[in-house]
């Protein structure tokens, strides 16, 4: 290829974008071939949602130029870029379920103040473009009556409609079963043959190499890499994406692990629209054992800890605890759960954990509050919750030491130390714990991590979510690496290394030949 | 993660006060639209609730069913709903007043009449907010919808009850007989009289002792047991709630029992102290009135008490007002009742952005 | 017997008319996302700003007009709070509502000091019955002539308009492009969004269209119904109308059909006041009353039916951190 006669459809020069003290994109630039599959790879968080949502208008960039077929452009809003050529097929697809498949496509884009000309129209027009690019699907049929790979196609042929040069899709394989995957890829690639070029944002290493022409790769808000995809290789991709860790020093002995305390048989979870969201996950916990499941977000970890903790209710297999059956005929709830010992950190402290308009005191007994040692006959004994509260905040380092502070005036770090301490000192057997230095400063990542392995030391059992490869790594003595709802892995803390955990969240994992007896 | 904060007294204190202001500027504005001068209008309003002692009690009878209500509203507010028939429910709760009185005035003592009224009421409305609230839990129907169309049934079954079976016979409005004395609630100037402390005749009784009891009891089951704990949780996060192993379904339905119950005994004071019989329309708006109460006294039930008296002064004063200035008529208190929903409830937000971003830059600054 | 039916048809047209006008102005305002429990509120605020105008120009066309950009005001006040301020949409309306009740008896009574009331309308103040072509000729042809007389004719223009307005909102919401984005926003604002339309415009738009009807719903009330605008007059109907709007599922034809069933059981409600019927005896007035709100709560709790609502309705919009 010579780079100087090509032409791009769409380059990117020093874009940057700020939310509040996070830079979610830093100083990026792309590139992209017109008629191509461009593949963007990266971690969670790493940016690229924001870079696609700034180039599709959502989001106006702080600084940097945008140029479509070499022009600059100006992007405002997302009628900006329609205008510019350029669709964008949403993780969440932007669909309104109870109109038909041809309302949905023309919305936006009628054609004139009454409907009908308007549809008979894109009738026609739809019919030409179905063909060109076998794009199937009834437009007739009303959304909420499609599966998601057909309603994925919807989004599609709205962009095609509206004249898209340039078609952004965000995660699109997410929702899909292997052989819809499959077929988009073909749609895909049909695609680029009638001279549209495709930006596929993606975490799966095995998507990028089998459909992509280049791939770029993003790391914390930076654009890392560029690569030809024919002249890369997995082994590299995950390194580039995953980046060299420093490797956290966790003070720890081996692991002592005892007797098994929790199990899961073949869980599976579905969601309010009925997709499975947990697929068949059994595992087991031992007491004096940290096992970390690693795994980009949104691959079941957090079904996995609100099943386990009786939040959402599982749809079939089995729970063993606490000498308990818990079956989706025989469910617990959290308030059961919860007096089982079974404690739990949550994933999202804001969403889950805290109410950040509680006084730190009231927060620090959320779960806990029916307890007879806060309770009189009526009234709730205030005196004890915050002595109790000012002495845990002591012990824990919470700045300030005020039980009467808001907890919403905590800093990050702080208020997960209030949800961690209040989980550990109800000396759990088990302890679910989701992300626990999420937005934490490092001093308090080091203090947190060192809590964990202490209540491991006492012989209980832990359960470690967390998307930071380096976290899992530093503190589990087994992994178990999720993809798609489903358990893909199990490694031992001494094989688990970057690579092999990388790959196996990208689902790209394959035994060595002959390594398994 | 140090970033500048508001003043916390900005938040609850300027940003309220400030939208209040701008109600009493609308509601200025109003005054001149009608050709008369704002400020002459205060001084008879002001005069009207405070200037002399039967005003004073009447500003506060007013203020005992506000107070009822503000809370009615407020408990609900607080578990996150949004319970919009407080009237309906203060309605219905003056019918069990009103039938307690009927049925045991004259054979038992006010001492015992005067609890069982109370429960009476209390239970009635907690009853009509019952139904409402069991179809949110647990059929998921929109209690806001729910709420107001108990409102209309509540209105229709007391035509129906006191114009066939409560009518005083030989009556033409349906009006009850008149209660035994026995089961009369005290007027405070009654009581105080033998003290020597003369407050002129005013409809003020025992019922405003009651309001501030419950008032009490609102903020010792709101912050200071587990089921306020529960509710709050409720209203301010769900999610955490269900995390916390709260049921939202139980506590939406005991919260508006709650309310409900709070709202009915706003037939204490109507029916028990001051119709002494049972009557049509003596809620008289008083459930909506709840609503602005509420907001402007921020959901805590000192700033009730205020709000309660501010509106409490508005109702009385708007007598006097009209009284002195004819082309004025009392109604000019539920505009400005209307104006305080208005900015301190859904134009809330309007200038709270302005406002902290303005602290926020002093504070980087 | 066949004449009392009629009588009560006829009645039951005079009744449904605000209802049905009401309903398809929260209809549109609904549709959008946006809560209306203020329909009330701009009824009443129509209805006072036509009566005021009517008697002072002594055109009901010109009351009208006041009475359209009365309400229009009121709606574009709850727009201001709901859609530019993401205030909370049933406080908005309880706001106007309170408002209004008020308002209106405090200018009533600073403008034409009959004690909140309006003068009585008489002539070209009001809108007067309209006799269709040949109404009194045919009039003795036996059923079809008396229907034609006195079911379909006589009814001043206002009655015809809330009928014409079923099929023309029909037309609006499903056959306009502007209707398509109504539905749409009402659904899943984030689609409209990236589909490069203005959420906020579109909606602006609906709770215009609401508070146009909800003026002429106004109009009828004090100068078509009646003579002159009375203290509260609206009596509730706005919040009938947003029972008939839930009970016809938010869609313009069952709306309608709700609207002349709530509107005939108020018009037996008034014919059967202390008749005795066979084998049932008297049948309380207030029972018959109560049935709109009763049937509404019913089919809120899926007892006939369910009654699902647009799916964004009364969540301000709030683009999304991806």
């Amino acid at each position: 290829m010579n780079q100087d006669t090509q032409s791009y459809a769409i380059e990117l020069e020093g874009i940057s974008k700020r939310f509040g003290a996070v830079q979610a994109n830093k100083d990026i630039a792309l590139r992209v071939p017109a008629g191509t599959i461009h593949g963007i790879i990266g971690e969670n968080g790493a940016g690229k949602s924001t870079l696609m949502s700034i180039i599709y208008g959502f989001y106006e960039a702080d600084a940097g130029v945008i140029k479509v077929d070499g022009q600059a452009v100006d992007i405002h809003n997302s009628q900006d870029a329609i205008k510019a050529g350029i669709g964008m097929v949403h993780q969440h697809f932007m669909l309104v379920d109870n109109f038909t498949v041809l309302e949905n496509i023309v919305l936006g884009a009628e054609g004139g103040a009454l409907l009908k000309q308007g549809l008979n129209a894109a009738r026609k027009e739809l019919k030409r473009l179905e063909q060109e690019y076998s794009l199937d699907v009834d437009i007739d049929a009303k959304v909420e009556d499609l599966p998601v790979g057909l309603q994925q196609r919807v989004e599609i042929l709205k962009a095609l409609y509206r004249g898209a040069k340039v078609l952004i899709l965000d995660e699109p394989t997410g929702v899909l079963t292997p052989q819809e995957a499959d077929h988009l890829f073909r749609i895909l690639s049909s695609l680029t043959e009638q001279g549209v070029t495709v930006l596929l944002i993606t975490h799966k290493l095995r998507e990028i190499l089998a459909s992509t022409n280049n791939v770029s790769v993003m790391r914390q808000g930076e654009m890392v890499a560029h690569r030809v995809t024919a002249e890369t290789d997995k082994d590299e991709l995950a390194e580039l994406m995953v980046g060299k860790k420093v490797r956290l020093k966790v003070d720890k002995e081996a692991a002592q692990p005892k007797q098994t305390v929790l199990s899961a048989e073949q869980l599976c979870v579905s969601d309010s629209q009925g997709v499975e969201r947990l697929k068949k996950v059994s595992l087991e916990l031992k007491a004096g054992e940290i096992l970390g499941i690693a795994g980009v977000s949104g691959n079941g970890q957090s079904e996995l800890l609100n099943v386990l903790s009786g939040i959402t209710p599982m749809s079939s297999g089995s729970i063993a605890f606490a000498g308990q059956r818990i079956t989706a005929e025989q469910p617990k709830t959290a308030a059961q759960m919860r007096a089982l010992h079974m404690a739990h950190v949550p994933e999202d402290r804001h969403k889950m954990g805290l109410v950040t308009g509680f006084e730190a005191y009231e927060a620090a007994v959320l779960g806990y509050h029916d307890a007879d040692t806060y309770n009189g006959k009526i009234l709730m004994k205030r005196q004890a919750m915050v002595e109790e509260c000012q002495a845990r905040m002591a012990a824990w380092d919470v700045r300030p030491l005020n039980p009467h502070l808001k907890t919403a005036n905590f800093s990050g770090g702080n208020q997960q130390k209030i949800v961690i301490a209040r989980e550990v000192e109800q000396n759990p057997e088990v302890l679910l714990i989701g992300q626990p230095t999420r937005g934490v400063d490092i001093g308090a990542i080091e203090n947190i991590h060192e809590q964990i392995v202490k209540l491991r030391d006492a012989g209980k059992a832990i359960l470690l979510v967390s998307v930071e490869l380096d976290e899992i790594m530093a503190l589990s003595d087994r992994i178990l690496v999720m993809f798609d709802g489903a358990v893909v892995g199990h490694v031992s803390a001494e094989e688990a290394d970057e690579r092999t955990l990388g790959l196996m969240m990208a689902n790209a994992w394959q035994e060595p030949q002959g390594a398994s007896a | 993660m140090s970033q500048a904060k508001v003043p916390v007294w900005v938040n609850v204190g300027l940003i309220p006060l400030f939208n209040i202001m701008l109600a009493l500027l609308a509601s200025a504005l109003v005054f001149l639209a009608i050709g008369e001068n704002p400020i002459e209008a205060a001084g008879y309003l002001l005069y009207g609730a405070f200037g002399y002692d039967e005003g004073i009690g009447y500003t506060l009878y007013y203020a005992t069913n506000l107070i009822f209500t503000g809370l009615a509203v407020s408990v609900a507010f607080k578990a996150g709903l949004f319970n919009i028939g407080g009237e309906g429910q203060a309605y219905i709760g003056g019918l069990g007043v009103g039938l307690v009185c009927l049925w045991f005035d004259s054979s038992l003592p006010l001492l015992l009449i005067a609890p069982l009224a109370i429960i009476g009421g209390a239970l009635f409305g907690a009853a009509w907010a019952y139904i409402p609230a069991y179809l949110q839990a647990r059929r998921g129907s929109h209690i806001v919808i729910t709420t107001i169309m108990f409102n209309f049934i509540a209105s229709s079954l007391m035509v129906y009850l006191m114009v066939n079976w409560l009518k005083q016979e030989g009556l033409m409005s349906p009006i009850s007989r008149t209660f035994e004395e026995s089961a009369w609630l005290p007027y405070l100037h009654d009581l105080l009289a033998p003290l020597g402390i003369d407050m002129g005749d005013s409809p003020l009784n025992l019922a405003f002792i009651l309001a501030l009891l419950c008032c009490v009891f609102y903020w010792a089951l709101v912050w200071h047991t587990r089921w306020g704990y529960q509710l709050r949780t409720v209203g301010t996060n769900p999610t955490a709630a269900q995390y916390a192993g709260i049921d939202n379904a139980k506590v939406t339905i005991w919260v508006m029992l709650i309310s409900g119950a709070l709202a009915g005994l706003v037939g204490v004071n109507e029916i028990m102290g001051v119709n002494h019989s049972l009557l049509l329309n003596f809620t008289a708006g008083y459930g909506f009135a709840g609503i602005a109460v509420a907001l402007m006294g921020r959901n805590h039930p000192v700033g009730i008490i205020l709000a309660a008296m501010l509106f409490g002064a508005l109702y009385q004063g708007g007598g006097e007002l009209a009284f002195e200035i004819p082309t004025i008529t009392p109604e000019i208190v539920v505009v400005i009742q209307g104006l305080v929903i208005l900015f301190s409830g859904a134009l809330e937000n309007m200038f709270k952005g302005k406002i902290e971003a303005f602290f926020l830059r002093r504070a980087a600054a | 017997m066949f004449e009392t039916l009629i009588l009560i048809l006829d009645a039951t047209l005079r009744v449904s008319t605000p209802l049905i006008l009401a309903a398809l102005a929260g209809l549109f305002s609904e549709r959008s996302g946006i809560v209306d429990i203020g329909l009330e509120g701009k009824l009443l605020g129509g209805a006072f700003a036509a009566a005021a105008a009517a008697a002072v120009f002594g055109s009901a066309w010109i009351g009208l007009l006041f009475a359209i950009a009365a309400s229009v005001s009121l709606a574009l006040i709850h727009g201001f709070a709901c859609i530019t301020h993401r205030g909370d949409h049933i406080v908005s309306g309880v706001a106007i509502n309170t408002i209004v009740a008020g308002l209106t008896v405090t200018l009533g009574l600073d403008w034409f000091s009959q004690g909140g009331q309006t003068p009585a309308l008489t002539g070209a103040a009001r809108f007067t019955p309209i006799t269709l072509p040949f109404a009194d000729q045919v009039a003795e042809v036996p059923v079809l002539g008396l229907i034609y007389s006195e079911l379909l004719s006589g009814h001043n223009i206002l009655v015809y308009v809330a009928f014409l307005m079923v099929p023309l909102t029909y037309w609006v919401v499903f056959k306009t492009r502007f209707g398509l984005r109504l539905r749409a926003v009402g659904e899943n604002p984030h689609a409209v969004d990236t589909a490069g339309i203005s959420v906020a415009w579109v909606r602006y738009r609906a709770v215009i269209l609401c508070g146009v009807l909800c003026g002429i719903a106004g109009a009828y009330l004090s100068t078509a119904h009646n003579a002159g605008f009375l203290k509260d007059m609206s009596a509730g109907k706005g919040y009938m109308a947003l029972a008939a709007l839930i009970f016809g599922k938010w869609r313009p034809v069952p709306v309608l059909l709700a609207c002349l069933l709530f509107g005939f059981l108020d018009a037996v409600a008034v014919r059967l006041q202390g008749v005795s019927l066979p084998v049932i005896g008297e049948v309380p007035v207030q029972a018959i009353e109560v049935l709109p709100y009763v049937l509404t709560v019913l089919l809120l709790a899926g007892f006939i039916g369910k009654a699902v609502g647009p799916k964004a309705i009364g969540k301000p919009y709030v683009k999304e951190r991806a």
